[in-house]
């Protein structure tokens, strides 16, 4: 069981928390054209990566607020967490 | 005294209590503080069970939880359990316990015959001699060998025992209680910080039990009974023994389970059975000892052939004999400790030792006692069938593979040590990547993965003195660097026997002219020729290898088998063990009970059951309630002997003739407020929410981002910043979560707060045409006309000096309310709503009558909106803005979305009339079509229609909007039915739903 830190509420269990997917996907912005292969892209095509990973965790038994999660999809590290509004850095 | 193998005045066991027991249904008797083995070697009792797969007698190998021979089905207070080790169940007053694999009888086994078929029986031969005729496999081959494998026999019976679980958090955990996990279990706890020390068995103190050794003036055992009171005294340390840490997992998670009355006749009262720990420990130090290793001879599974470690913890802990008569056949020195406590207690063994020329104290310490020392010999084959009655001894060359001449010597048991392999199934569970030690011929943890430490025997350190000191630093730096503390402590002298080096030496050669078996894996009876085969075969991988020849695969997973397995795929193929490599670890680290796992989570425990504050009147009006996820709801209120279609449809009549009251309290509310509620809705939901006012309701759906159907429900506004939500009551928290996703992460700037409410009302539905008349007794000082309250308004009104929510809103099709009041005076509300209704005929009515109502209005729900459907599939489409965009709009441009004949939902009515359809019943056009039958739908909800007095049901039908008219077919396979039926309009009542607007 993963140990995360929620930067709202500090280390807390996996259990309390839910996944969310992919965290670096952009939703398209509401009204805005956007192609078929484009619109596939955001809805279906994900990568799965195998390594360090940005997704999102809803922290849904504690604060409730949605978090960024940098994990290693095939160690299970977490290198780091940060709020919703806060910018993954590259 | 029956008990004739025990000693007096040796062993740690309770004299003045003895216990009795039965095996296989013979009388026995023990002390307090024996295991069941324990007990019935003192008994003289060594045959236990038979093999796996050839049926060979079965004894006792080990003393722990190494034991791959001794497992038995055991009965304690009227219940039974399957695979218990007997090494390890310590036995209480009554205990009985079985042989498990043997019929009729362990004494007599048919399956025994498998012995001598076994040149059928070789590696792979499940996979080879039972692959045809193909058809054969399920009548004859599967079923045989179902009843001839397999072990105990599970129970079918409910379990009653309690099971719990235990969240726990520590700076150190320590798993094993021996001296490495004493020492550092100590220092940690001096330093201050907070340590939890778990050891498997009974009692504490691992090797320290069984070692002659001096710590300073005490001997090992009291050393560590001193430092386990001082521990248990401490208040930052959690001592806890019969407890295994089985699993290491992410991010130093130790699952541990703790059993707590299973040494005990019964489970005390208000007591679990066992509990399973789950423990996020800091920094994990793993002192889990190292397990001795067998030497491969000829018939080395017959009973009485054990691990010399085994027999002398037997005697010292136990005070019982394994043998008058021993041989102890050894490569290393500490063959010779359980040679010399043998000797020390009136027996004389013969130590054969594969060494030619041995030095060291230990050594001289059994010739002093003049024991009869073999060097540079070997036991070729251990003869006798149910016990060991001789063994073939020779001569072994110096390069070890010429035997001399074969010597007969009589013995009764055969202690065989070929040295020690370390436990480092934790650390290799951590993600730990082992390395071979050429010093021990074995395995131990490299570099650390997680914040994990191997100490002790566990790292390949087998000498006392450099175990306390390496366990002494380690726990030192762990905890200073956890805790900031500078407390160090030492301990006295360590007084131990040196030892010298064991001979790498492990497999004896066959003797000229006899294909002896020699077992590697002792549960699975997997032995040297299976596994010269597989490799004959092509198998390479060590990980191929063990599936092929199930080595290692048993229930004690190889503890005692997979290096000499190692050993041998490495000679043959002429590879370093390292290169071989072992196979990975996986938790358990020893069988867990399925109860332990599973917790107090059991029947109506699996999950937690929701009731609204009207549950005790609906129980008190013989509601039978039904699970609505994890909501209890009555389904129909059952009146004399009314089964579940007559109460439902007498319900629902009387809703379509006077009034019925349904508590709703289990939909999804959310409460919404901001300055851009009404801008989040416009968003999220498909139709226009800019212009509602003030005091109206309006449906919405809501759509995923691929175009699905999410959910549907209304939305109020309450005031002009204020919304509340009402979602199904299945995708209530959905929704939630939905709504949080796009306001913290896709539109920050939108100023809304959104909040679960569903527990904070009670609701209750009113509705038939009488449902007006009641509501203005209900509210007499409010206006609920037709204009004062027209469909989709909302009110607050006084109900009897409660504040209420009155909504205009209908599932059922009719006139029909909901009232909401806070929920503490949900029940006022209910009582208040059945007194008044009185006069008007007022029925309670349930989920069954609620569902009936709305499919025959043609209102979809749940089983229509089963996210696979988009909103034209649920005629839903009069919902779709054009003029904005919403969360999934896109997605409904996808060219399947848009297919003319696009699938929709219809009603369906069977010709006769009368037959009724089963829920997920096949639409076809052509009942006698050849199979597969080409589906054209499904049918999604089914009732008996209270309005047309005839079945009814809803479809989703492919190409639906064309299809009204049609005659097709309904079958249900499942059900064996076909039933010939006309597609109507899903809007079966009321089409122009002029009801609940009248």
């Amino acid at each position: 069981m993963l140990y995360i830190k929620c930067p709202h509420c500090g280390m807390r269990s996996q259990n309390e928390f839910s996944y969310g997917g992919d965290a670096t996907v952009k939703r398209p912005e509401l009204n805005s054209e956007v192609s078929d292969h484009d619109w596939d892209n955001f809805v279906y095509n994900r990568k799965s990566l195998r390594g360090k990973h940005w997704e999102l965790w809803q922290h849904i038994s504690g604060c409730r607020q949605w978090i960024k999660v940098e994990r290693d999809t095939a160690t299970h590290e977490i290198f780091n967490t940060l709020k919703a509004h806060e910018e993954i850095s590259k | 005294m029956n008990q004739k193998f025990r000693l007096e005045n040796v062993g740690l066991i309770n004299r003045d209590k003895k216990l009795s027991f039965k095996f296989n249904g013979v009388a026995y008797h023990g002390y307090e503080g024996d295991t069941l083995a324990s007990a019935l070697i003192a008994n003289g009792v060594h045959l236990v069970g038979r093999s796996f797969k050839y049926h060979r007698p079965r004894g006792f190998f080990g003393a722990g939880v190494d034991e791959p021979y001794a497992i038995v089905q055991l009965f304690r207070n009227g219940e039974t359990e399957p695979n218990i080790k007997a090494t390890e169940q310590e036995l209480f007053e009554g205990l009985e316990a079985t042989s498990v694999n043997c019929w009729p009888n362990v004494n007599f086994d048919i399956g025994a015959i498998n012995n001598f078929l076994k040149i059928f029986l070789p590696a792979g031969f499940y996979y080879k001699t039972f692959m045809w005729p193909k058809s054969f496999w399920y009548k004859l081959y599967e079923p045989f060998i179902r009843k001839a494998a397999g072990l105990g026999v599970a129970s079918t019976k409910h379990d009653k025992e309690r099971y719990e679980h235990k969240y726990e958090y520590c700076d150190l955990l320590i798993a094993g209680s021996g001296p490495s996990g004493l020492a550092s279990a100590y220092a940690a706890a001096k330093n201050g910080a907070r340590v939890i020390l778990a050891e498997d068995k009974a009692r504490h103190g691992g090797t320290l039990l069984t070692s002659d050794v001096n710590i300073g003036n005490q001997s090992g055992k009291e050393w560590a009974e001193g430092i386990i009171s001082e521990l248990k005294k401490m208040p930052n340390v959690i001592v806890k023994n019969r407890s295994q840490v089985f699993g290491y997992y992410d991010h130093n998670m130790m699952v541990m389970s703790e059993r707590i009355s299973d040494h005990l006749p019964k489970t005390k009262k208000f007591h679990p059975k066992q509990r399973l720990w789950y423990i996020r420990a800091k920094e994990v130090l793993i002192s889990s000892g190292s397990i001795e290793r067998p030497i491969v001879f000829g018939n080395n599974d017959t009973p009485g052939v054990m691990l010399s470690s085994a027999a002398k913890e037997y005697l010292k802990v136990y005070g019982v004999l394994v043998g008058r008569n021993p041989i102890v056949f050894t490569n290393n020195d500490s063959g010779y400790e359980t040679a010399i406590e043998f000797k020390k207690n009136g027996v004389d063994p013969i130590i054969l030792d594969t060494r030619k020329d041995p030095q060291s104290e230990i050594v001289d310490e059994a010739k002093n006692l003049g024991i009869n020392i073999k060097l540079s010999y070997v036991v070729v084959a251990a003869q006798g069938y149910k016990k060991v009655k001789s063994a073939d001894i020779s001569k072994i060359s110096d390069n070890k593979e010429q035997l001399g001449a074969i010597e007969n010597i009589k013995c009764d048991c055969i202690c065989v040590s070929g040295f020690w392999t370390p436990t480092i199934h934790l650390a290799s569970q951590s993600g730990n990547k082992t390395k071979f030690n050429e010093d021990i011929d074995a395995f131990v943890p490299g570099i650390s993965k997680q914040n994990e430490t191997t100490l002790g025997a566990a790292n390949g350190s087998y000498t006392l003195e450099e175990t306390l000191k390496s366990s002494l630093e380690a726990s030192y730096e762990l905890s200073n660097k956890i805790t900031n503390n500078d407390n160090k402590i030492s301990f006295p002298n360590v007084f131990e026997k040196k030892s010298t080096t064991h001979d790498k030496f492990w497999c004896v050669p066959l003797p000229e002219g006899k294909n002896y078996k020699r077992f590697l894996d002792f549960q699975n009876d997997v032995a040297v020729s299976d596994v010269e085969i597989a490799l004959k075969e092509g198998y390479r991988s060590i990980e191929h290898v063990k599936r092929y020849t199930t080595l290692g695969m048993a229930t004690d997973q190889g503890k005692t088998s997979n290096l000499n397995g190692l050993q041998l795929v490495s000679k043959i193929e002429n590879k370093v063990v390292p290169n071989v490599g072992h196979t990975t670890f996986r938790p358990p680290y020893t069988p867990v009970s399925i109860g332990a796992i599973v917790g107090r989570e059991v029947g109506k425990h699996s999950k937690p059951t929701r009731k609204s504050p009207m549950h005790s009147w609906h129980e008190k009006n013989n509601a039978v309630f039904v699970d609505a996820g994890v909501w209890l709801r009555p389904r129909y209120y059952k009146r004399g002997n009314e089964n579940l279609f007559e109460g439902s449809k007498r319900e629902a009549k009387n809703v379509r003739t006077n009034v019925g009251v349904c508590d709703v309290t289990t939909l999804g509310k959310i409460d919404i407020k901001g300055p851009d509620a009404a801008e989040l809705l416009n968003r999220v939901y498909t139709n226009a929410w800019l212009k509602l006012p003030v005091g109206k309701a309006r449906y919405g759906v809501m759509l995923r981002e691929d175009g699905i159907v999410m959910d549907d429900g209304t939305t109020t506004r309450i005031s002009e910043n204020h919304y509340h939500m009402t979602t199904t009551t299945a995708q209530a928290a959905n929704v939630l979560s939905h709504l949080e996703y796009y306001l913290q992460l896709i539109w920050p700037e939108l100023n809304v707060n959104v909040v679960s409410t569903t527990e904070q009302w009670a609701g209750a539905a009113i509705a038939g045409p009488k449902s007006r008349n009641l509501l203005q007794k209900l509210f007499p000082k409010s206006d609920v006309s037709n204009e004062g309250l027209p469909f989709m308004g909302y009110l607050e009104g006084d109900l009897f000096g409660v504040k209420a929510r009155i909504f205009r809103i209908s599932f059922s099709g009719e006139l029909a309310y909901e009232i909401n009041v806070e929920s503490d005076n949900g029940n006022f509300m209910w009582e208040k709503i059945i007194e008044v209704g009185e006069e008007f005929k007022i029925q309670p009515y349930g989920t069954e009558a609620l569902s009936t109502l709305r499919i025959e209005m043609g209102h979809v729900a749940g089983s229509e909106l089963d996210g696979r459907t988009i909103p034209y599939d649920n005629s839903l489409e009069g919902l779709l803005s054009k003029k904005k965009d919403f969360i999934g709009k896109r997605s409904l441009a996808r060219e399947a979305f848009v297919a003319e004949d696009r699938q929709k939902v219809v009603g369906v009515v069977p010709l006769d009339k009368k037959t009724s359809i089963p829920e997920g019943s096949h639409l076809v056009k052509d009942s006698k079509a050849p199979l597969p039958n080409p589906k054209l739908g499904y049918i999604s909800a089914s009732c008996w229609s209270v309005e047309h007095d005839n079945p009814f049901s809803l479809a989703i039908l492919k190409d639906g909007k064309n299809m009204i008219g049609e005659k097709l077919f309904v079958m249900s396979p499942l059900k064996n039915k076909v039933i010939p039926v006309e597609i109507v309009s899903s809007h079966y009542v009321d089409p122009k739903g002029e009801r609940v607007r009248s």
